[in-house]
């Protein structure tokens, strides 16, 4: 049995309440979107807030709504179930694949697209029991002084582990925040750092109120692919989301491809984009492309012994993954899965 | 402590509880159903699974004071709720369960009746496939899922009047049945 630590629920109903109450309340005050990563992570001691403070009720963080100029603007509440159908989610089929594909039916029904991009990183050495962490002597993340993963290591290599994380940034996603000081924009890619603590810039009592993305290209292609242990549940062992737009003679341009779950950002294959930038997919050389396309991505990733999963062997998933994700993506068909 | 109202099983309760208790901790220490089971207690094996408006949710890590002004449906309120709406027995698909021998040692059992009730209310007849994406969140240790989804199958078939396709060894009624 884990039981959480005692703490005061609120339910704030507007916005604005929310806001006044994280920052009355500072550092002993958390939100509680889904609460699918928070709770357990509670249970295990590595948060204790006095205060937990329910976005269920607040109406602004609520809907999803196609933009003025034909993108789609997501509120933070939007629950996974609900993203992974929704019509105009299809459009960008990496996002509603990534969001199907994310733990199972129950924790999809209630956990939320804003917790899954506020998700905590993940390592084996952290997601544990207070007692289990306690016998180890903690670690830096938490509690400690030193990294179990790196030896000597300075800083936490925590893995990020949400998948729509890569998805968002694939297709050049925006955050719209508010906080104490007002509300600020940012790109997904300057919003995660490689920081395992917090791989996250976000700053003392802000809420993520909605994510937008621009309209998709007429040429839009997307897929996500996702290894891990069983066909349900788990978190990724390896997230890939390939995204391009292909004009009318079949070259790619605009191709993006973020891996995932290896630290604590995920990760952008510069030069495997670099290679499809202007491929022509019709063309015999397209094989070739692939390949290289694959072998650059694996040179560039490095997944750690930070979550459970040999990394070697995740390693090796890096160009089978970047490859099926990358045909999947040009095939509109996906997610790539096993089982 | 706080006073939460709840809505479980069509019955409106009051029950005091901490605000940092789970649905699951509610259910089974203030409000002795314990048919709701806490295994990992932490998200990982659907035995705590209840239905939260209808929709399969999981109580281990579910605020209780979060269930405020929804309906929740335990494996207790099935056949109460079944013959509520005019049926007999209990509810179409824990027949089907048992008429299967869907399960071992049992600890498993509510939530995958109520992740397979759920799929059942959303798809009249669902394939394999949807029914092991439905229950993919349940994990059970004992039964290797053979007769669980063969009870799915049933449950809709006869629900259809269609003639299921799995092996036609489990009896057509039990002892049990009465
Ligand atoms: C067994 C299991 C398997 C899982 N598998 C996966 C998986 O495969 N892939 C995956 O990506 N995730 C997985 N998860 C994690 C989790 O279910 C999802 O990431 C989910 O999207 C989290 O959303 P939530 O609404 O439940 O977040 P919460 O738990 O409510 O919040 C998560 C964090 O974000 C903060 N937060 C929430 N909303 C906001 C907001 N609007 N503004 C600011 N901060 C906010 C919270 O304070 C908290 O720190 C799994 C969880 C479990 C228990
Ligand atoms: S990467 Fe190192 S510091 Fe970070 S959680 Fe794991 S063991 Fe702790
Ligand atoms: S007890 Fe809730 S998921 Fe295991
Ligand atoms: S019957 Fe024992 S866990 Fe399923």
């Amino acid at each position: 049995m884990l039981r959480l630590p005692e703490f005061t629920l609120t339910r704030p109903e507007s916005l604005d309440a929310a806001l006044a109450l994280l920052k009355e309340h500072g550092d002993a005050a958390l939100p509680i979107a889904g609460g699918t990563d928070l709770v357990p992570n509670m249970k295990h001691g590595l948060f204790e807030p006095k205060m937990v403070v329910s976005l269920a009720d607040v109406p602004e963080l609520h809907g999803v709504e196609e933009t003025a100029d034909g993108g789609l603007r997501i509120g933070a509440m939007t629950t996974l179930a609900s993203l992974a159908v929704h019509e105009s989610v299809q459009r960008y089929p990496v996002l509603a694949q990534a969001a199907s594909l994310i733990a199972g039916p129950q924790l999809r029904e209630v956990g939320t697209l804003g917790g899954n991009v506020m998700l905590d990183t993940r390592c084996q050495w952290y997601n544990q029991t207070y007692f289990w962490r306690k016998a180890l002597g903690y670690c830096l993340k938490k509690d400690g002084t030193e990294c179990h993963v790196v030896k000597g290591g300075k800083k936490c290599v925590a893995a990020a582990s949400n998948d729509t994380a890569p998805a968002l940034m694939s297709l050049g996603a925006v955050l719209e925040l508010a906080g104490p000081e007002g509300a600020r924009e940012v790109t997904i890619d300057e919003f995660y750092v490689a920081d395992g603590i917090v791989n996250r810039d976000v700053r003392q009592g802000e809420l993520l109120v909605a994510v937008r993305i621009p309209a998709p290209a007429a040429g839009h292609r997307s897929a996500y692919g996702k290894l891990r242990t069983r066909g349900s549940i788990d978190f990724p062992l390896l997230g890939v989301a390939c995204s391009f737009d292909l004009d009318a003679a079949g070259v790619i341009a605009n191709a993006d491809l973020v891996v995932t779950a290896l630290q604590a950002r995920p990760t952008r294959a510069r030069k495997a984009i670099a290679l499809l930038e202007g491929a022509d997919t019709s063309g015999e050389g397209f094989e070739a492309v692939i390949a290289a396309v694959a072998a650059a991505a694996r040179k560039q990733c490095h997944p750690l012994p930070n979550i459970p999963g040999d990394h070697e062997y995740r390693r090796e998933m890096v160009p089978v993954y970047v490859t099926r994700t990358l045909r999947a993506a040009l095939d509109e068909g996906g997610p790539v899965h096993h089982i | 402590m706080q006073n939460l109202r709840l809505n479980i099983n069509g019955d409106s309760v009051e029950v005091g509880a901490p605000s940092h208790w789970t649905l699951c901790e509610v259910l089974r220490y203030r409000l002795g159903l314990t048919g709701t089971k806490q295994g990992c207690d932490k998200g990982d094996c659907g035995a705590c699974t209840v239905l939260i408006d209808g929709r399969p949710v999981l109580s281990c890590i579910h605020l209780a004071a979060l269930a405020e002004d929804k309906e929740v449906t335990t494996i207790e309120g099935l056949r109460p709720l079944h013959q509520a709406a005019g049926g007999e027995g209990c509810d179409p698909v824990q027949d089907s369960f048992d008429r299967c021998g869907a399960l071992q040692c049992g600890f498993c059992q509510s939530g995958m009746i109520l992740s397979a009730k759920a799929l059942l209310d959303e798809v009249p007849v669902p394939t394999e496939e949807d029914a092991r994406a439905a229950l993919s969140g349940n994990l059970c240790r004992c039964t290797g899922y053979t007769q669980i989804f063969q009870a799915i199958e049933r449950a809709a078939c006869e629900r259809a009047g269609l003639e299921p396709t799995k092996p036609a060894w489990a009896p057509e009624s039990s002892e049990h049945e009465a």
